[in-house]
């Protein structure tokens, strides 16, 4: 909601944060559309023509069915922020390196940055946006406010989905096996030993 | 990223044609083949999505060995019960490799396939004669503090990167294939090849040619086994060094021995010559080190790396150590 707040504050200029990224994500699009008005033209050999066509998929993202027709090369989480224009899912380093990205799907945490969107035909998808329950904050978002589980908060949506996934798993028990079983999280602003504190209360309810 | 056409495959036949064509791909968990689009590296102008194969099992045989389905996820198959008390050697290495969310998703037979984190591959501003044959290799005289010391080549010295494949090694795993011409099987020291001129071409299998299990025979000591991994970070880290290790002690003597090293080959390294040195010998320190020498005897280090020698030999040993422990 602050986040929201921000944004429409920040609009002094008619243009909002997230509508000056859509634009440029356009503008993007655009340079992608290249290759296929270069065939048209004629300019490229017939051998790096573009065989590639959008496909349609349906998945359930927070228990809502969605079906979107998606360029082959879009990610889940591309899908989800760009797409579904549900940004609490964060890009970090978009190589599956930072975790910022963690999502849940068919109740498996994972990395959607490195899972292309047409791959999740059926799937059921969870993000953090689908923790809560109405207002009723889902036990790991209630437990991270109260530890203060982040400073910047950039990395938390991945943090709390991955501990979510996490106790789903039941693998780990002590302080080390939490923290190994969370290290493809990170966290720049260094909220380790709170974000520890939180997963063990929610684990140890 | 290039554009690709997307192909969700329903079986095994349909998975084999659609791959045989327009310079394709599998996919499976894509934690690395996406990785690797996104950096232009890999360009498939297909991707053959193959997550809709039943290839999930993990079965007992008869014979006592066990036949794992490609499409595994790593998680599943480190947290099997069988695998934990009987193959603990692979649940470990699995388990040390990348991170949880990584694990979900990365498959056996992906795992089996993924490509080196040499930094001269993976960035496209430098020679990497795997990535583009003939263009070089930009570690050879570059900074190579992460690169191998054994099965190199005067054009390429990239480390393999995975844990799981260095357990698979010691365990002599088989590998079953399906492909048009029917099905067979390699066996797994003849299934990721070493660079010698032509780096670029890493395994014993062509595009067309699925993946479907991975077989580990029966072997009586598996279940006393370890993976020790060493690692600049406590986790989510490719090894520096790392060791596979099985052994058969009775009465104090070395009966059986299987012995692998990761983080300092070229490929998952299985060592003859260190299992030679253990059979026979008594179970103590000075066997481990004489086998330890035996299997870094070839090692050839480079400008930074010499250190990987000495580090793989100490680690082997502590594995023997654990191992030797358990009996």
């Amino acid at each position: 909601m602050e986040e929201k707040d921000k944004e429409n504050s920040s609009s002094s200029g008619g243009t909002t944060r997230r509508q000056f990224l859509g634009q440029v994500g356009l503008a993007g699009a655009g340079l992608q559309l290249a290759p296929l008005l270069a065939k048209a033209t004629g300019i490229l050999p017939s051998n790096e023509a573009l065989a590639a066509e959008p496909i349609t998929v349906s998945m359930m993202v927070n228990g809502s069915k969605k079906t979107l027709t998606l360029d082959t090369r879009v990610t889940l989480l591309d899908a989800l922020r760009e797409k579904l224009l549900m940004p609490g899912t964060k890009k970090g380093c978009d190589h599956g390196q930072c975790g910022a990205c963690t999502v849940l799907v068919d109740g498996r945490r994972i990395n959607s940055c490195l899972h292309l969107a047409v791959m999740c035909e059926g799937s059921e998808v969870t993000t953090i946006e689908g923790l809560a329950t109405g207002d009723q904050l889902h036990p790991m978002q209630a437990a991270f406010l109260k530890h203060d589980g982040f400073q910047c908060g950039y990395c938390t949506p991945g943090q709390i989905c991955s501990a979510v996934g996490l106790v789903k798993e039941g693998h780990a028990h002590t302080d080390a096996e939490i923290r190994e079983q969370m290290s493809g999280n990170i966290c720049r602003c260094g909220a380790y030993q709170n974000i520890l504190a939180a997963i063990k209360e929610v684990q140890n309810a | 990223m290039e554009s690709f056409r997307y192909i969700r495959a329903q079986d095994n036949q349909a998975a084999i044609r659609a791959a045989g064509i327009n310079e394709a791909k599998f996919i499976a968990g894509g934690t690395n083949m996406l990785d690797l689009m996104k950096l232009n590296i890999e360009t498939p102008k297909q991707l053959v999505d193959i997550n809709k194969l039943s290839l999930y099992k993990i079965e007992e045989l008869q014979n006592g060995g066990i036949r794992i389905g490609a499409l595994v996820k790593n998680s599943d198959l480190a947290y099997h019960p069988f695998i934990v008390k009987n193959y603990p050697v692979l649940s470990e290495a699995l388990l040390s490799g990348a991170s949880p969310q990584l694990r979900n998703m990365a498959s056996v037979g992906g795992n089996l396939m993924q490509r080196t984190r040499c930094p001269y591959f993976y960035s496209t501003d430098f020679a990497c004669n795997k990535r583009l044959p003939g263009s070089g290799c930009g570690a050879i005289d570059g900074y190579n503090r992460n690169n191998a010391v054994l099965g190199t080549s005067d054009k390429c010295i990239a480390t393999h990167p995975s844990d799981m494949c260095v357990a698979m090694a010691a365990l002599g795993a088989i590998i079953h294939i399906q492909s048009p011409k029917g099905i067979r099987t390699i066996p797994f020291s003849e299934f990721h090849l070493i660079p010698g001129q032509t780096p670029h071409i890493e395994h014993a299998i062509k595009p067309d040619e699925l993946i479907t299990h991975v077989e580990l025979p029966a072997l009586s000591f598996a279940s006393k086994s370890h993976y020790l991994k060493v690692r600049d970070r406590a986790s989510y880290e490719f090894a520096l060094a790392s060791a596979a290790v099985a052994l058969d002690i009775q009465g104090g003597i070395i009966k059986g021995a299987r012995i692998a090293l990761g983080g300092i080959g070229t490929k998952p390294w299985r060592s003859p010559e260190a299992e030679k040195a253990l059979i026979g010998a008594p179970a103590n320190n000075e066997t481990y080190k004489k086998a330890a020498d035996a299997a870094l005897a070839e090692a050839k280090p480079y400008t930074d790396n010499a250190f990987k020698i000495e580090l793989a030999k100490r680690t082997l040993v502590r594995a023997l150590t654990t191992v030797g422990g358990m009996s």
